[in-house]
């Protein structure tokens, strides 16, 4: 196995980008990895693209291809891989080029992510399908349902409240006033969060990540090419994924998450350090509720304290554990099939020094994406 | 729109699931081999009973295109004296719902295809007193 290391890094930006299409926002990501890298793109040898939805969401599939033709690699004729995993797409694309690169079969590959979710299908329905559409959602439920299902359980067992779940929200929102990238970068209050209107019961609008356009991408090289490019690669030193029964009727504890757990545990010991190590992370944070039952599931909190965690201040970005730097999913808007990747580019940024007013100093980051309601996990752990 | 054979799926109208020979678990939907035995597994048909209690349970407001005559609807994980559990709608007044509330399954519409299109049928769950 070969050591990876990130050697370019760049994003669109995410939010309802009317007067982009596809092609537009996947090539804006592109230039600016690409630009980072210092590459002229001829160098790259493979592309794996996280994408959910665009059959759906704007009736093109064959994405890999028209990706790869627009952003100047068809004429190579390098393979281009579409990876779908629901809203983990991203973080599977990632992990399909970290094999890549580790295993030697290819030195520069590209993992992407891109999303455009607003020119024809209904984004709610379309995000629903990353549940049990035969057994789940037929019978009622919606993704939101489901977590709003788990937030019920957690505040019955464990006096976690809406309120817990509304400061979540707040600190993401106030993260993200420092990045350039996301798609609400003002602040919210607490009582905006609880006076917003209900999606599922507990969960309001402003629980819940908006569903956005967007790319992000990354270049990966394995560390002897890297040093070519930097003297100063962030390594992306282990991405494990991980599987759990779809429907959350199946799972015989409904607040955890073993996807998540597997997955974390597996990637610290492949990387070969402990969640104290871990200075910065970011989480899937597609309703508040995930985000905190994250807490617990990746261990910054116990089980049933992912509320205190919030409360107390760890997770905010002078915490202990910061979470969320960027903004997360809420602020800087979840482009499905980029978030994966949009996360991990917000970790390389924090471990070079590069991430401005929202600058965490860690030498190692997490970053955990998570596919409908958790039946897909994938934890990524990067050092510099 | 949905796929066709859905409607002809037995089990959405009978809470008859599969059980696990091997290790005892019960599954439902039916499942053909068990997650936890594989191919150890020997999977036969039980009734689930229609009795159970509700898990954990939310009041749908946002609710799908298909469904919104509904609004607001309760949906849940009722887990059915059997052990199997089942998401499905709830169909009570919201106030009256609570976790552990004991519940009774029954056959109901679930949405249909347009003004004359076919009409989807299923379980649902009513407080059981
Ligand atoms: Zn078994």
């Amino acid at each position: 196995m070969k050591r990876v290391a990130v050697i370019g890094a760049g994003m669109s930006r995410f939010g309802e980008l009317w007067n982009m299409s596809f092609r537009d926002i996947v090539i804006s990501a592109g230039l600016e990895a690409l630009e980072d890298a210092n590459l002229e793109g001829r160098e790259i040898e493979a592309m794996y693209v996280g994408n959910m939805s665009a059959g759906r969401f704007i009736a093109q599939e064959h994405v890999s291809a028209l990706i790869a033709d627009y952003s100047g690699l068809a004429s190579i004729n390098i393979p281009a891989i579409r990876v779908e995993a629901g809203d983990a797409s991203g973080g599977v694309a990632l992990k399909e080029a970290y094999i890549a690169v580790a295993s030697g079969i290819h030195d520069i590959v590209i993992a992407a992510g891109v999303e455009k979710v607003t020119d024809v299908g209904s984004s709610s329905e379309i995000m629903d399908s990353s549940i049990d559409k035969e057994w789940e959602a037929f019978n009622g439920a919606t993704l939101a349902g489901l977590f709003a299902m788990m937030a019920r359980l957690h505040m019955h067992e464990y006096g976690s409240s809406e309120e817990d779940l509304a400061r979540i929200s707040v600190k993401n929102h106030k993260n993200a006033v420092n990045n350039p990238k996301a798609q609400f970068r003002r602040e919210i209050t607490v009582e905006s969060v609880l006076n917003s209107p209900y999606v599922a019961e507990p969960l309001k609008v402003l629980d819940s990540a908006p569903i956005s356009d967007g790319a992000a991408v990354l270049i990966l090289a394995s560390e002897d090419v890297a040093r070519k490019y930097t003297d100063t690669p962030v390594f992306l030193d282990a991405v494990v994924q991980s599987s759990d029964y779809l429907a959350l009727q199946n799972r015989r504890d409904i607040l955890e998450m073993r996807a998540v757990k597997t997955a974390t545990r597996k990637a610290l010991k492949l990387a070969g350090c402990s969640l104290d190590d871990v200075g910065v992370f970011e989480l899937h944070d597609s309703f508040t509720i995930a985000e905190m039952l994250l807490y617990e599931n990746v261990g910054i909190a116990e089980r049933g304290k992912g509320h205190e965690a919030i409360r107390e201040g760890v997770v905010e970005l002078g915490g202990s554990n910061p979470v969320n730097p960027s903004g997360g999913l809420k602020a800087c808007g979840h482009a499905v099939g980029a978030t994966g990747i949009r996360q991990a580019v917000e970790i390389v940024y924090q471990l070079r020094g590069d991430a401005g007013k929202r600058q965490v100093d860690a030498e190692t980051g997490m970053a955990v994406n998570i596919g409908g309601t958790g039946a897909t996990a994938v934890t990524s752990v990067f050092r510099r | 729109m949905l796929p066709r054979f859905w409607r002809k799926i037995k089990y959405r109208y009978n809470l008859v699931g599969t059980k696990c020979e091997n290790c005892g678990s019960i599954y439902y939907p039916p499942r053909n081999i068990c997650p936890e035995c594989r191919r150890k597994s020997r999977m036969v048909e039980v009734e689930l009973g229609e009795r159970g209690r509700v898990v954990t349970y939310t009041v749908i407001h946002d609710v799908p295109e298909s469904s919104k005559l509904m609004k607001p609807y309760v949906v849940g994980i009722v887990e059915l004296d059997s052990g199997a559990r089942v998401t499905a709608q709830i169909v009570e007044d919201p106030e009256r719902v609570e976790i552990g509330s004991r519940v009774r399954a029954v056959f109901r519409k679930y949405g249909e295809e347009g003004e004359d299109g076919i009409i989807y049928y299923g379980t649902k769950f009513v407080l059981d007193e």
